[in-house]
């Protein structure tokens, strides 16, 4: 039955707190697509897409108003390119990313993710293409997301491909130098990447998904808060108790919305990403949570612990509230798209050591972070490596987006707008990691046993 | 299939007559209302059945919405499955 307590809840959480369903997301494999003439795969890419997701943005339109919930992105994944690139040698990939965005302008969809390669453990054909023309096709398209997985727990840590990263996230930065070097906003470097993620920029569809599927991300960082706020004097248990049960919450929206776009696009439902994620909004912050919790600012000494407990109860809570879950599960913590961190790392109390600490305990990684446009590619693979080596140890995901802010440097800012939102530029250490980083070849998998 | 409409604002002449009116317009029939005028606050939940609408229910809420814009009030229309799916195991 039905009470007036839990309607005005219900109402309250979207109204005042910024409770939305971040996105649905529509994985849809292009494995039918390949051909060795690149134009003919490029036609077979845009013709299905189009054809399978045509309804996607206005049935989540329909869902938004029946259920009074905003959908925020309705965004599609698709199956890495640099599979389909592998079929056609001496063509330039970019041809598909514009394919991809023409499909993406047709749907009307927000992000087409899954311009990607996934070389933990080598390259196959057609990935270097692939990774070395990620430059110009996140300077040429608005709409594509780009991500490279660089290692696995079960494979170790390519470290040539960690060295070539660290060139792409430069090139691309100064690519697109002109426009806030929004190019790397759109590039994520994996470590044990998921193939059923919902959430850009780094969703593709993974080979072993079906041929089409709905996965949801929902989000709600301020819900979490507000919950917070009223126990001001609650111990640790009630306060993981109180995440749980917001979250259990928040998932079930996810659920309930996930299921419904299933069943009207005839679409398989695949998961739902039990996330945190927050937006440059006021009131929609996860460094705000680990405030609530009782930090005087998020990056303190106490974050990585707080953080520790808010991504464990989020995931007990999710879990029981729906069906599947997948991607990437837990709390996000982007720099440049949480009002909160953008405070932090502007009073300085925010460093981007604290946020690698952070990133062991929590989903994804250093996200959205700006660094000085002087950075050496090389320092960029040195990060990517060492949060690859967090992911890889830990059996987690770890990722890394980060923006070399070109021809800016430390207390500058970038600004992305939108859901991007503004990022103040980082210091990084000066120190050189070059001769580790051209060492070049592949760190060991490693053991699973002795766990110390 | 039932909707939940909810009313929250400043207390004027006719505001249940009005919601009522487009719920009659389109078929939807009134199960339940509670209500309360706290000072000059208006506060109402109203249940309709909506399984025998005779439009598109998305309409329904545009008109809604509308008449909240019109009269200075809150009102949302939600699929009742929302709360349902929200609120209990």
């Amino acid at each position: 039955m039905l009470n007036v307590y839990d309607i005005l809840e219900t109402i309250r959480m979207i109204q005042d707190e910024c409770l939305d369903i971040r996105t649905i997301t529509m994985g849809i494999s292009l494995l039918d697509c390949i051909d060795t003439d690149i134009d003919k795969a490029c036609d077979k890419v845009y013709d299905k897409i189009v054809r399978k997701a045509e309804r996607l943005v206005p049935v989540g339109q329909q869902i938004e108003k029946e259920y009074g919930i905003p959908i925020i992105n309705k965004r599609i994944s698709v199956t890495p390119i640099a599979m389909l690139a592998a079929a056609c040698p001496g063509s330039n990939p970019v041809k598909f990313a514009k394919a991809l965005q023409r499909a993406a302008d047709t749907c009307g969809v927000n992000f087409i993710g899954g311009y990607s390669a996934l070389v933990h453990k080598g390259f196959s054909a057609g990935d270097i293409e692939l990774i070395r023309s990620i430059p110009e096709a996140l300077d040429v398209t608005d709409n594509i997301c780009s991500s490279v997985n660089i290692g696995s727990t079960k494979s170790g840590i390519n470290m040539d491909a960690v060295k070539l990263m660290g060139q792409i996230v430069k090139e691309s930065a100064e690519r697109t130098a002109d426009r806030d070097c929004i190019g790397p906003a759109k590039l994520v470097v994996f470590c044990n990447a998921p193939e059923d993620n919902p959430f850009m920029a780094g969703a593709f569809h993974g080979v072993g998904e079906p041929d089409c599927e709905i996965n949801v991300g929902v989000s709600g960082p301020g819900v979490v808060r507000s919950a917070l706020s009223k126990y001001p004097d609650a111990s640790i248990d009630e306060v993981a108790d109180i995440i749980k049960k917001t979250a259990f919450k928040i998932t079930r929206m996810g659920q309930l919305v996930g299921a419904r776009a299933s069943e009207e696009l005839g679409v398989p439902f695949g998961i739902v990403d039990l996330s945190l994620a927050p937006t440059p909004a006021v009131g929609d912050s996860v460094a705000h949570i680990l405030e609530e919790i009782g930090l005087e600012t998020c990056g303190t000494h106490g974050t990585t612990a707080a953080l520790a407990l808010l991504n464990d109860a989020v995931k007990k809570g999710g879990v029981m509230a729906s069906s599947h879950v997948g991607g990437l599960s837990g709390a996000f913590i982007p720099v440049s798209e949480d009002a909160g961190m953008i405070d932090a790392a502007v009073k300085g109390v925010l460093s981007l050591e604290k946020l690698e600490a952070m990133t062991a305990v929590c989903s994804v990684g250093l996200d959205m972070i700006a660094v000085p446009g002087d950075i050496a590619p090389e320092t960029i693979s040195a990060i990517i490596a060492d949060e690859a080596a967090i992911g890889m140890v830990n059996t987690k995901t770890t990722a890394v987006r980060l923006i070399p802010a070109i021809g800016k440097k430390e207390g500058d800012t970038l600004e992305f707008g939108g859901l991007l939102g503004s990022g103040p530029v980082m210091s990084v250490k000066s120190s050189s990691a070059a001769k580790f980083i051209n060492r070049g070849g592949r760190i060991p998998a490693p053991m699973h046993s002795l766990k110390n | 299939m039932k909707a939940v409409i909810t009313v929250i604002g400043k207390d004027t002449v006719g505001i249940l007559h009005k919601v009522s009116g487009i719920c009659a317009e389109y078929n939807a029939n009134v199960v339940e209302v509670t209500q309360s005028v706290m000072q000059d606050m208006f506060a109402m939940i109203m249940l309709v059945d909506i399984s025998a609408i005779s439009k598109d229910f998305s309409e329904m809420v545009d008109r809604m919405t509308s008449l909240g814009e019109e009269l200075g009030l809150s009102i949302h229309t939600m699929h009742e499955d929302i709360f349902n799916s929200m609120h209990s195991i």
